[in-house]
């Protein structure tokens, strides 16, 4: 009788358990790899002059690219750009 | 780098229609497609006249992407959904299957025939050489590889359309709401609509007899 008590807990608890495992339902993502052209990154550009105040980076070099866009992205924030 | 997203705050377009503009100036749109438009609901109605600046949202898990028979879509690594349009159809697929309306189709003749798919390119051109010709003749202007942004969010009169990488655009906003001394209640149903969802709409008042412009 406990036996069955103890296989009905354990059978319980597995049944639990499985609830909390989770299917990946996002399709997975394709990084440029697609039936169309190759396309390189945004950073694998040099900046463009001065003039066009495109801010600065090395090519190839995403981390300078990225600080620049988010010089860029806080721009946007007219709270920090106008009181500090 | 997280995901590049668009965020409008409703609380501050005027509608002034400037995204649209700066759109197709910037990426030389044609003539009967519109990769941004605004939205406005309520219009006309005093205090309850809402809008906000759409256009493709570059999903996380793009629908677009996921019903286009010939697999002309791929996302780049700062999350921006692109298509070639050497090998788009025009079937018209992702049209049906995108929540926001954001595939558009140039159109020509009599019988209303189908060009191939443009959409908004969050201003990072296609799968052509960088700052090419050829890009931008397909895809318009690809400012990131400028190092800038979209053109729409970057010259909105209030800065009410946001866009960039989704945490740091989610912050400013964040910053903002929390300065009208609001919460979480800012974006979302009761906001827009003035009542919680599945409850009566707040009784309108006749809009004006002169119809707005
Ligand atoms: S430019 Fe800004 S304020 Fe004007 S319609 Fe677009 S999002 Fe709204
Ligand atoms: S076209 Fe529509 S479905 Fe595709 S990424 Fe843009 S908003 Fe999403
Ligand atoms: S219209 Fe072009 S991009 Fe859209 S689903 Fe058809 S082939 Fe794909």
């Amino acid at each position: 009788m406990r036996l069955a008590l103890r296989l009905a807990l354990l059978l319980a608890a597995v049944l639990a358990l499985v609830a909390c495992s989770e299917k990946e339902q996002v399709a997975e993502f394709k990084r440029g790899k697609y039936q169309g052209k190759p396309d390189n990154q945004s950073w694998a550009n040099d900046p463009l002059p001065a003039e066009f105040r495109g801010g600065t980076w090395a090519k190839g070099d995403r981390t300078a690219w990225e600080e620049q866009i988010k010089k860029r992205q806080l721009a946007q924030h007219e709270y920090r750009r106008i009181y500090q | 780098m997280a995901r590049m997203k668009f965020l409008c705050d409703a609380e501050r377009c005027i509608e002034c229609n400037g995204c649209v503009t700066a759109c197709k100036n910037e990426n030389e749109v044609p003539w009967g497609v519109n990769r941004r438009r605004v939205v406005t609901i309520n219009d006309g109605v005093v205090g309850a006249e809402k809008s906000i600046s759409v256009a493709c949202m570059h999903c996380s898990d793009a629908p677009c992407m996921a019903v286009c028979p010939v697999d002309c879509f791929y996302r780049t690594d700062d999350g921006v959904v692109l298509h070639d349009k050497d090998l788009c159809i025009g079937c018209g697929y992702c049209f049906y299957a995108c929540p926001f309306g954001a595939p558009q189709f140039p159109q020509a003749g009599a019988f209303g025939l189908r060009g191939k798919m443009d959409k908004c390119t969050f201003c990072a051109g296609g799968p052509e050489p960088d700052r090419s010709d050829a890009e931008f003749r397909k895809y318009g202007r690809n400012r990131l590889a400028e190092g800038k942004l979209p053109a729409c969010a970057e010259m909105c009169s209030t800065k009410a359309l946001l866009g960039g990488d989704g945490d740091v655009i989610a912050d400013i906003y964040r910053e903002r709401v929390l300065r009208r001394g609001r919460g979480a209640d800012l974006w979302g149903w009761s906001s827009a609509y003035g009542v919680k969802p599945g409850a009566q709409p707040p009784v309108q008042q006749p809009a004006p007899t002169r119809g707005k412009s």
